[in-house]
């Protein structure tokens, strides 16, 4: 269990090593995205407030930082805790415009907005897009989605939950944008996923 | 400023007191990670980054090192190559400034290389799901010397407008009867973005294709960095009635009599004698401890 911080302690809980540790984090997220729908495993010591996920947390501090805006959806913005440990591990700015969003994290996928209204960068520039980090709860069980495309010999099964509403069709969209879209990176307990705009996911029969 | 010709050797540097692993700053590996990213999301699509200073000059394959300075860590073994050797004093710089800055293993063995950097060619011996190839690439723009405006040739590949690209190679065949490009020869990937493949020479353009290994290009003085995940189709631009073809070689390799690798022409003495060996020299030693011979001849 991890234990339960203390109302000051956003200051505790980072990378006891940020150079190895987000290396680490790194190429676990680099395979993922290489390799969409392989589930790879993720180690760290990251200890975040709740209801932040340490997985999610892994990534924030990884990826983020003064150069790229944050938004957070409600159940994490309501949280002054989990602010203000991104803001002291990673510097990043919290903005309230999901199509601002360099980064998104999502606590509470039941609740989160279309993909279509994160940033998908412009045809000239479609790496200005939003990358989403959803905090699911599996990656082994729920929806069986049929994966192909870049970094998939053939096709891939993959299996999360909880699943965004209308998923196959909001992805479907997203992939039709390409080469705009968001980047999905899918933080389990222990393990992350990668969905890049690239991949076209079916939903698999029976 | 005379940066070339003061050439860099980490053999001989004094070892530095205080440097970061791998050299690089966080803040510089978290933007190239960010743009690795990007770059694997759209294969072959130029993620522009800010080029960081390296302590070597350009040229010598800074935008390379800052891509594998971003993604290595203690567990990999890693292997540099230039044009096919890990001998030459570009390779052993890029590698003694690694281990002096990560302390990671060094392979010269193609098969035990997590990461490789490369120069100018991709390994005989067939990559493997898992690694990693790092290029130096140093024009990474296709379209830059049939249009120079950096706006036009972005708006050009937003709008998969190619045919300019397509005009060049078919003026080629009608000056010479045949594609003359044999370096950097364009490709296509995944149907989407036509992308340099850097200056190998194209025999290697169809490793590109379908490749288990993830494959990253660094720019570092134009500022870019591109990706082609695993399994991602890469095909050579050609014509129905002029297909793509790689380079032949009349003769086998001299030290290790193997037909299906590129060859080097080395000259071996005053009087003009040469011959023609591998340029993957790990390729070749390997051929050659497992009993395969060439003929040797001058
Ligand atoms: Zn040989």
């Amino acid at each position: 269990m991890q234990p339960s911080l203390r109302p000051e302690s956003f200051l505790e809980g980072g990378f006891a090593d940020p150079v190895l540790g987000g290396q680490a984090v790194f190429r676990c997220i680099m395979q993922a995205m290489a390799e969409p729908g392989t589930v790879q495993p993720i180690s760290h010591d990251l200890q975040p407030p709740e209801p932040m996920t340490a997985t999610m947390a892994a990534i924030a501090a990884t990826l983020c930082d003064a150069d790229t805006s944050i938004w957070l959806d409600a159940t994490l913005a309501a949280n002054a805790q989990v602010v203000k440990w991104l803001g002291f591990h990673t510097g990043a700015p919290v903005t309230p415009r999901a199509d601002q969003a360099t980064f998104a994290l999502v606590g509470d996928i039941g609740a989160m907005p279309a993909l279509a209204d994160f940033a998908q960068g412009t045809d000239s520039y479609p790496d200005r897009s939003s990358t989403l980090v959803l905090a699911v709860e599996h990656l082994d069980r729920g929806m069986a989605l049929d994966l192909s495309g870049p970094g998939i010999r053939d096709s891939r099964t993959l299996r999360f939950a909880p699943v965004p509403s209308d998923f196959i069709a909001q992805w479907a969209a997203n992939g039709a944008r390409f080469p705009r879209g968001v980047d999905l990176i899918l933080a389990a307990p222990g393990a992350v996923a990668c969905l890049p705009r690239s991949t076209r996911v079916r939903q698999e029969e029976g | 400023m005379n940066t070339e010709a003061r050439a860099f050797d980490w053999a001989e540097a004094p070892a530095i007191a205080t440097y970061n692993f791998a050299y690089l700053d966080e803040q510089s590996k978290r933007m190239i990670r960010r743009a690795i990213l990007k770059g694997i999301a759209v294969p072959g699509y130029q993620v522009p980054f800010a080029s960081r200073e390296m302590p070597m000059p350009y040229g010598w394959g800074t935008g390379g090192v800052q891509v594998t300075a971003s993604i290595i860590g203690p567990d990999d073994t890693l292997k540099v190559i230039d044009q096919g050797a890990d001998d030459t004093t570009n390779a052993i710089s890029i590698r003694k400034f690694f281990q002096r800055t990560t302390g990671v293993r060094t392979t010269t063995a193609t098969t035990e290389a997590s990461i490789i950097q490369t120069r100018h060619r991709i390994p005989e011996t067939p990559l493997t799901a898992g690694q990693v190839l790092v290029y130096q690439v140093p024009i990474p723009e296709p379209l830059r010397f049939l249009e120079p405006r950096e706006t036009e040739t972005r708006t050009m590949h937003a709008l998969e407008e190619y045919g300019v690209m397509h005009v060049k190679l078919y003026e080629d065949i009608a000056r010479h009867g045949h594609i003359a490009t044999t370096y950097a020869y364009p490709v296509m990937v995944q149907g989407r973005y036509v992308t340099d493949p850097s200056p190998t020479p194209k025999f290697d353009n169809p490793k590109m294709d379908q490749c288990p290994a993830l494959q990253l290009f660094g720019a570092g003085r134009e500022m870019r960095i591109y990706a082609i995940p695993p399994w991602t189709e890469v095909t050579s631009l050609d014509f129905e009635d002029h297909p793509f073809a790689v380079q032949a070689f009349d003769r086998p390799c001299a030290l290790c009599g193997a037909d299906d690798v590129f060859l080097d022409e080395v000259i071996m003495d005053d009087q003009g004698g040469r011959m023609f060996v591998c340029s993957d020299t790990d390729h070749c030693n390997g051929r050659q401890q497992a009993g395969h011979a060439g003929e040797q001849e001058t």
